[in-house]
């Protein structure tokens, strides 16, 4: 499951983790909501995949890996993680409308909350790796090759996705994201 | 075979898989106005070559498009969101009766959930009402399969096909095997028959017979459509279910029988007596109303659905499970943190207007678009949204209650899309009718909430030719407004429109241009929030404890400062004429 924020380009990373699925022999469902939630909203991605997926949502309580590209979008989605599950978030902080306008604080102890859900918890910096390319857009992807640990797909599939879906003049800085992004995570986690 | 077709498996969403399926049967003519969950169905049917496709100001006029095309002997599609019906329901509802030539498919996709809707209204009933067979995928395979199917439908019996999705449909990916491209069996042509495309009472009073023998001929039919199914399983449990639900059920409940029905009207009556006496509890499980509940309890067979099933809202596997077999799953409570709603984007043009409103004394009536969001807090100036239109007839309803007391004081606002689709009669009445309200047009140059569709004012068509751009000041005055203006009109005794030309930031003309980037100078911030009004994503309001504040260098009641998040910031200038204290200044680095 991917959670973020509109604008992030949530759309865009699940576009190229079903195009990796594909390329990698699975049956793959995602499903999302396009229109008024995407104005800075809080927007997910229900992404399953396997031999036969039927169901195209994620039921609460049943999502093996929980990708947030948001520190607190994390917690807004961890109830639909398995108990025991893997949840990896970006530690940026995006301020929603009542916090930017002071009428409420930022969720402090984000970390503890999330860890009380499971112990398999991962955060990472993805705005600073991406920015470290010069390119903040490209958060999402440096945030695919983070997740890409946990997913049973090796590093060519990932690439050959981005290669088959994005534009060709993109896809060199998407490709170094994705890089960094995997570098983000020790090789064994 | 020497070549045989290759079996091209690729991802598609349900609306990438309709516009496949239109292009693979052949369709020449599509026309539609774009509504979220529909909108990507045009889009990726222009992508085809040799396909004419358009964005029509609004729904009705894409129906009538689609069925002249039909005339014409072409196969023709139209698409179009849930509401989007009720405002084509009017060419729909004699298109049943003068049924088509070309094959003539009208694609509904309903919002349960209201994920990007004014209602969650359930167009199913429309097939009963419009008399028209309305098919029902339940994933990408089977949009694209049921849209060609759809085709050969309606030139077999004569009629309009309704083909429904919900946004689980329209906008989830699932893998689709591509096929060859076909076309109908006979070429274009129009040809005279007054009897059937003349629906005076004489002619129409005919075809409603041949519209109840097609209905009869239909309901047949359905007891031998592929897209009907029955899926044997435990006889303990049976299952009627349609759509997106299919695939909960199957994910809930993998060992119950199923009756899974492509097919919402009309139905199959003995496949359904046959399902029934074969379960010992059958259940019908559909999102929003009671459709095939009602016509299977019509049939006089004992059924369970709403009871165990949400009317309102969209389904879930979880939703299913509990519902027929009770009990609930320890699932974990969301977690409270702060709601993150929609907001206007950073550097929205209509973001000062609505900053100014919220300083008048005026009853803001709303219309359909991103405006809608000025409806939030800290804008919060927006006291009614309806439908497309509504702003401007629900504001000279509140000027004809009021009376004089209104005079200056109701507003409608209504984004330049939305006036073209359909504003323009509204405002005629005011005219008409001699009202004075004033109504603000928000042109930013885009169709901006559905993701920056062209439109008739903005020059280009949707196959990007370019095009007359309709002269809406011009069109304002042919209609009788004397006072077509960019300044304050309200407390004018006329009616007056004002125009606001911006361009929406999302546009890629506007994307590409360079502009500063603002920050707040700590040492001038008093934190008076003047800033925080405007609701900017990119103003971040930093709190402060007393400490804190000295620290810094303030003085201790200070509550907090300003800051401008250098990477949502758009450089549109509108924060720094609200500060008084000069302290937002264009960034330095």
């Amino acid at each position: 499951m991917l959670a973020g924020v509109g604008g992030q380009g949530i759309l865009l990373a699940s576009e190229v983790l079903c195009e990796a699925f594909l390329l990698g022999g699975y049956d793959v469902k995602k499903s999302e909501v396009h229109g008024m939630a995407q104005r800075g909203g809080a927007v997910t991605t229900h992404l399953r995949f396997g031999p036969k997926v039927n169901s195209p949502l994620i039921e609460p309580g049943t999502a093996d890996l929980l990708v947030a590209f948001e520190k607190m979008e994390a917690l807004r989605f961890a109830h639909y993680l398995l108990p025991g599950g893997t949840a990896l978030a970006n530690s940026q902080e995006i301020y929603p409308p009542s916090v930017a306008t002071g009428r409420e604080r930022y969720p402090a102890g984000i970390e503890e909350r999330l860890r009380e859900f499971t112990p398999k918890l991962f955060v990472v910096d993805a705005l600073a790796a991406a920015l470290s390319l010069g390119e903040v857009r490209a958060v999402n992807i440096v945030m695919v090759g983070a997740a890409s640990h946990f997913l049973p797909l090796d590093e060519k599939t990932y690439i050959d996705a981005l290669r088959a879906f994005l534009p060709e003049k993109i896809v060199e800085v998407n490709v170094r994201a994705f890089r960094a992004g995997r570098g983000l995570l020790p090789a064994q986690v | 075979m020497s070549n045989p077709a290759r079996q091209m498996v690729k991802l598609l969403s349900g609306n990438e898989a309709i516009a496949r399926g239109a292009f693979e049967a052949g369709v020449k003519v599509a026309s539609a106005y774009p509504g979220t969950p529909s909108t990507e169905i045009l889009e990726n049917f222009a992508r085809y070559e040799g396909v004419y496709a358009e964005w029509a100001p609004n729904e009705k006029v894409a129906v009538e498009v689609a069925l002249g095309a039909s005339m014409a002997g072409v196969r023709a599609l139209a698409a179009m969101k849930h509401v989007g019906v009720n405002v084509a329901a009017d060419p729909i509802f004699t298109a049943s009766y003068t049924g088509v030539r070309g094959g003539l498919v009208i694609v509904t996709a309903d919002d349960p959930e209201l994920h990007s809707s004014q209602n969650e209204q359930d167009n199913r009933h429309y097939a009963v009402a419009a008399k028209i067979p309305m098919l029902e995928p339940s994933d990408s395979e089977e949009a694209k399969d049921f849209t060609k199917y759809a085709f050969e439908l309606s030139e077999k019996f004569d009629t309009p096909v309704f083909l429904r999705t919900t946004t689980r449909i329209s906008h989830a990916k699932g893998s689709v095997r591509l096929g060859e491209q076909t076309g109908p069996p006979f070429p274009p042509g129009f040809v005279r028959d007054p009897a059937k495309w003349i629906m005076l009472p004489l002619n129409a009073k005919k075809r409603h017979f041949v519209v109840e023998e097609r209905m009869r001929a239909l309901k047949e039919f359905a007891e031998t459509f592929p897209g009907n199914r029955i899926e044997w399983g435990e006889r303990s449990l049976g299952i009627i279910t349609a759509g997106v639900s299919y695939q909960y059920v199957r994910e809930a409940f993998p060992d119950a029988s199923v009756l899974k029905l492509g097919m919402a009207h009309p139905m199959p009556e003995r496949l359904i007596r046959e399902f029934a006496a074969g379960v010992s509890r059958l259940v019908v499980v559909e999102e929003l109303d009671p459709f095939i509940e009602t016509h299977v309890k019509a049939l006089g067979i004992r059924v369970q659905g709403k009871e165990l099933i949400p009317i309102v809202g969209e389904l879930d596997p979880r939703i299913v499970r509990e519902g027929i077999a009770g009990g609930s799953a320890p699932v974990r409570a969301p977690e409270e943190v702060p709601s993150r709603p929609p907001n206007l984007c950073p550097g929205c043009p209509h973001r000062g207007l609505f900053y100014v409103l919220s300083k008048q004394k005026v009853i803001v009536t709303g219309d359909i678009g991103c405006y809608t969001l000025a409806a939030l807090p800290p804008l919060s100036t927006m006291d009614t949204c309806i439908c497309m239109g509504a702003s401007i007839g629900n504001a000279f309803g509140i000027e004809k209650a009021l009376g004089k007391a209104a005079l200056g004081k109701v507003v409608a606002v209504i984004g330049d899309s939305t006036f073209i689709h359909s504003g323009i009669t509204g405002l005629i009445d005011i005219v008409y009718n001699r009202g004075f309200s004033t109504v603000i047009i928000l042109d930013n140059r885009t169709t901006a909430m559905t993701g920056a569709q062209e439109n008739p004012a903005t020059g280009m068509t949707l196959l990007k030719d370019p095009t007359h751009s309709l002269d809406l000041p011009g069109l304002c005055r042919a209609i009788g407004v004397e006072h077509v203006v960019l300044k304050r009109e309200l407390a004018r005794e006329a009616p007056s429109v004002i125009i606001t030309e911006a361009p929406c930031v999302l546009l890629p003309d506007h994307r590409k241009k360079k502009r500063p980037v603002y920050e707040v100078i700590t040492e001038l911030c008093t934190g008076c929030k003047a800033c925080g009004k405007l609701g900017c994503p990119a103003i971040e309001w930093v709190p402060f404890t007393p400490e804190e504040a000295v620290a810094a260098g303030k003085k201790q009641a200070q509550k907090g400062i300003s800051r401008i998040n250098p990477l949502l910031c758009d450089g549109c200038s509108q924060c720094p004429q609200l500060c008084k204290f000069k302290a937002i200044l264009e960034r330095k680095s």
